[in-house]
């Protein structure tokens, strides 16, 4: 694990994450000890090559894949031993997800989607339409708030999904390749829409990406490759700088695309 | 900036108290009916087999009916019937003791006989046909012929006079009130019709005094196939119905209850008439639950990815069930809505034929509950698919 220079009390925190797929012959570990710590009002970046664990790591996090060994802590609460069904309330909690394929609803409104959130969390919210709606506004599209997804643009979809995570206010937010299906300019408005989402001091936000072109917005990279972290780096990094320069496993210096 | 806003709002709200977010029922409904086409193929199914399993339970209840009618019609609490009846209409003979006998009774208020019996109706214009010829005396309270449409049941009282119902005009080789026809060799002429008198066996019924009905049976004045006994008002049944047993080894003594109940069980379990009616309910309901259980399958893979974004987004096992029981439960009403109004349009064509399908409340009580719990059976396979989808693979989409 890295210090990053916020001396916030972390709101995730993994020790020594281990993955292994298979058995046998067949075994395949794909995260080999992982430790970290996501602390609030960060935006942190994942980044590593094609099976370099990113995604393995991301649900490990989100508490929708078990880990092989090691611990996990969300927002204080350990998930070592936890049903299924007291990860997913968990995860109803204190976890907001961001799909690559967005993953909206296709027979409900973007509204609708927003407001699934809250039902899915269950309880009684006073004005659940007025917080879906504030979601949506926030991400400004209040004016889209009646039209399925099929009516919406690339980006537009992305930000209904950022609302859909915002509205139940998640201590800690996963974004799996956020941009990856958008172009430039739609990429760049959902990593700004993150990045101010991430300043928010009760919660963390991690983006696994590809994306070179957002790294700006990041306030922190992590690096993994094969398994491993193989840098952290929490220095401010100018749009366009190799992120991680000269450290150890560091592809992007290599002139590896990641 | 308004994105934190939300977060602080929406943690508000989940301590605050309110109304409740309701949009497992508003997901459930439009799954369903975004796809058109599976949800016709669903309510199909599920249409069919609730006019199968409500024609299937109709006959039966209609067969039941048929065989009691005449039983039905009597106002009589106890039944003296010959040793070993099966059914009203399987005849043998008293010897008619058993009238005075019962008569003597403590208890009883009157007693009456009922004759019946196989008899060759000879057609006026050639040819004959098997009826059965039932005979009594309704002016002094036995069995009275019902549902007379044309002429009077007392012009049945007349020389040879004798009703017929007029769905038997065409077996009996009659057109019209006031035919004459030849019953065992004797003339007889129709004095009264009636309508929706049938009988299970569809052998016509044909009603006439009883002293008529027994020479034309070739039996004694006194002889007859069953005693039925009326009881004065606060008389035990039970204590009656011993009395009369202990006097007559060869008869015995039912409650009308049970004479009804012998007589369905012996057409309906014993003949096998039933178990081809029951066969073809039970199949309507495993034809329904498997093009249900088909459907809601399909329906469900076809939205298994937004399953797992559910599961993912932290819902429960109850809360994914909910929404598929939701389903089930929707294309339960309408198909049961869709299934009983056919049915109904069933029954109402089956009117003046001589099928007898009947529709009950009771029956489209059970209906419903059938169809509901046939649809409930049949999300068990997409409740299974649901509950095993691992939440990881929205990150493999």
């Amino acid at each position: 694990m890295s210090g990053t220079g916020n001396n916030r009390s972390p709101l995730l925190v993994a020790r020594n994450i281990k993955k292994v797929f298979g058995s046998g012959d067949g075994e395949v570990e794909v995260l080999k000890g992982i430790d970290l710590d996501l602390r609030p009002g960060e935006l942190t970046l994942l980044m590593g090559p094609s099976g370099s664990g990113k995604t393995t790591l991301l649900s490990i996090l989100g508490c929708i894949l078990g880990q092989t060994s090691g611990e996990l802590e969300i927002a204080g609460h350990p998930t070592k031993g936890l049903s299924p069904d007291q990860l997913a309330k968990l995860r109803c909690e204190h976890v907001g997800f961001v799909f690559q394929s967005y993953n909206l609803f296709p027979t409900l409104t973007a509204l609708e989607n927003v407001m699934l959130t809250l039902d899915v969390q269950g309880g009684y919210v006073p004005d659940a339409e007025g917080i879906a709606a504030g979601a949506l506004d926030a991400v400004g599209l209040s004016h889209r708030a009646n039209a399925y997804p099929s009516k919406l643009s690339g980006g537009e979809k992305q930000r209904v999904a950022m609302a859909r995570a915002l509205a139940g206010s998640p201590s800690v937010m996963l974004a799996d390749e956020p941009t990856a299906a958008l172009d430039a300019s739609n990429g760049q408005a959902v990593m700004a829409l993150l990045a101010e989402v991430s300043k928010d001091p009760t919660r963390a936000v991690l983006a696994v990406t590809h994306d070179h072109r957002i790294l700006k917005f990041a306030d922190r990279i992590i690096k993994i490759d094969d398994g491993i972290i193989a840098s952290d780096d929490n220095t401010h990094v100018e749009h366009g700088a190799p992120p991680v320069a000269g450290s150890a496993g560091s592809s992007a210096a290599a002139g590896n695309p990641l | 900036m308004a994105v934190d806003a939300t977060g602080a709002a929406a943690k508000q709200g989940k301590n605050g108290k309110g109304k409740r977010v309701r949009m497992a029922p508003k997901l459930a409904y439009r799954n369903l009916f975004h796809d058109k086409m599976s949800l016709t193929v669903t309510l199909i199914g599920i249409v069919f087999s609730v006019v199968l399993v409500a024609v299937q339970c109709g006959l039966f209840l209609g067969a039941q009916r048929s065989i009691a009618r005449v039983i039905d019609q009597t106002n009589a609490d106890i039944w003296i019937v010959p040793l070993g009846t099966k059914s009203f209409d399987d005849p043998s003979l008293l010897d008619g003791r058993e009238k005075y006998a019962a008569l003597a009774m403590p208890g009883v208020k009157s007693v009456e006989q009922i004759n019946i019996g196989f008899s060759r109706w000879r057609k006026p214009n050639g040819g004959s046909t098997t009826v059965l010829l039932v005979g009594s005396n309704w002016i002094t309270g036995g069995l009275r012929p019902w549902n007379i449409i044309e002429g009077s049941v007392d012009a049945i009282t007349a020389p040879k006079g004798v009703a017929v119902d007029k769905s038997y005009f065409k077996d009996l080789g009659i057109t019209a009130l006031g035919d004459s026809a030849e019953i065992n060799g004797m003339t007889v002429t129709v004095k009264a019709v009636s309508t929706g008198v049938r009988s299970f066996t569809t052998l016509p019924f044909v009603f006439t005094t009883l002293g008529r009905s027994q020479r034309m049976l070739g039996s004694k004045t006194k002889e007859s196939a069953y005693t039925l006994v009326t009881l004065k008002p606060g008389a035990d049944i039970e204590e009656v119905k011993q009395n009369i047993a202990t006097r007559f080894a060869d008869a015995e003594v039912l409650t009308t209850a049970e004479f009804r109940s012998r007589s369905i069980n012996y057409w309906m379990f014993q003949t096998g008439a039933g178990a081809g009616l029951i066969a073809g309910a039970i199949l309507g309901v495993i034809v329904g639950i498997v093009i249900v259980a088909q459907t809601l399958y399909a329906s469900t893979k076809d939205h298994l990815n937004e399953f797992a974004t559910l599961r993912a987004l932290g819902a429960s096992s109850g809360y994914i069930i909910q929404v598929i029981l939701l389903q089930a439960l929707v294309s339960a009403f309408i198909g049961y809505l869709l299934g009983i109004s056919l049915s109904l349009l069933v029954v109402s064509a089956a009117k003046g034929t001589t099928l007898n399908v009947v529709m009950t409340p009771e029956l489209a009580l059970m209906l419903f509950g059938l169809t509901i719990g046939m649809c409930m059976l049949a999300a068990i396979s997409a409740i299974f698919k649901v509950i095993r989808i691992d939440p990881a693979s929205v990150f493999s989409r």
